[in-house]
């Protein structure tokens, strides 16, 4: 099978962001070697604490803690937008393992397919 | 060579200019299009309840005459659709909705559908951000 690697670069407050997850949730579920990498305002979704019915939303963490149990093998941040938004890798759920610039383009180089979303 | 072709973005971005251009592009250099995905605002091609100006050119009617005529698999994700009020009459009368605004050639499916032609194309192509 085909790898892929979704870049998922959206705020959690977007659609894009859930819907980012929900194709590498579903490509997961088919079998399909699977990881995710959070870039520029897609690394506000792995903040813990956030409480989305502040904006009348539902919560994205649910369907982030789903991502191991699917078999979503890589999830990963990216160390310059964290830097950028003033984060650290600390503040970020699922033990997201954070990669430098040199990593993200190895990593690009090790997945068969890549899709930005 | 299969080519798989997913368009993110709506029809008043330039993006669904692109991947129609490229999309005939491809068959025109005699390969293949196994399946054409819409996904985000992209599933807003599929209505038919867009207007345009008269003087400007209604991309969701030529993404539809180039479906057409090339018998091409275009999936619409479901659930993004839904989400922006694009219904087929299936749908529209499952949800209780006084209309639809989609039907042939478009085709409302799951994620599923990208995901195997991902697997299946010899290239995979994603227009919009």
């Amino acid at each position: 099978m085909k790898s892929l690697l979704v870049i998922s670069r959206h705020s959690p407050a977007r659609p894009q962001a859930r819907e980012a997850l929900d194709v590498a949730l579903s490509a997961a579920a088919f079998g399909v070697p699977c990881g995710i990498l959070f870039m520029d305002d897609g690394v506000f979704q792995l903040i813990k604490g956030q409480d989305a019915a502040q904006i009348a939303q539902k919560s994205l963490a649910a369907n982030l803690q789903a991502l191991p149990l699917y078999g979503v093998e890589d999830v990963l941040v990216c160390q310059h937008s964290l830097g950028d938004r003033g984060i650290q890798a600390n503040r970020c759920m699922l033990d997201a393992r954070v990669l430098n610039n040199a990593e993200i383009a190895a990593l690009i180089e090790h997945y068969d397919q890549v899709l930005t979303l | 060579m299969d080519f798989a072709i997913a368009l993110l973005a709506g029809p008043q971005d330039p993006a669904a200019r692109s991947a129609l251009e490229f999309s005939r592009a491809v068959l025109a250099a005699g390969h293949r299009i196994s399946r054409l995905f819409f996904y985000r605002d992209g599933v807003l091609l599929a209505s038919q309840l867009n207007v345009v100006p008269q003087d400007e050119k209604d991309i969701g009617a030529e993404w539809r005459q180039f479906i057409q005529d090339n018998h091409l698999d275009a999936v619409v994700c479901i659930a993004a659709a839904l989400r922006r009020g694009v219904l087929n009459p299936a749908e529209a009368e499952r949800w209780d909705r006084p209309a639809a605004n989609t039907a042939e050639p478009w085709e409302l499916s799951g994620l599923g559908q990208w995901v195997d032609a991902l697997q299946s194309a010899d290239r995979a192509v994603t227009f919009g951000t």
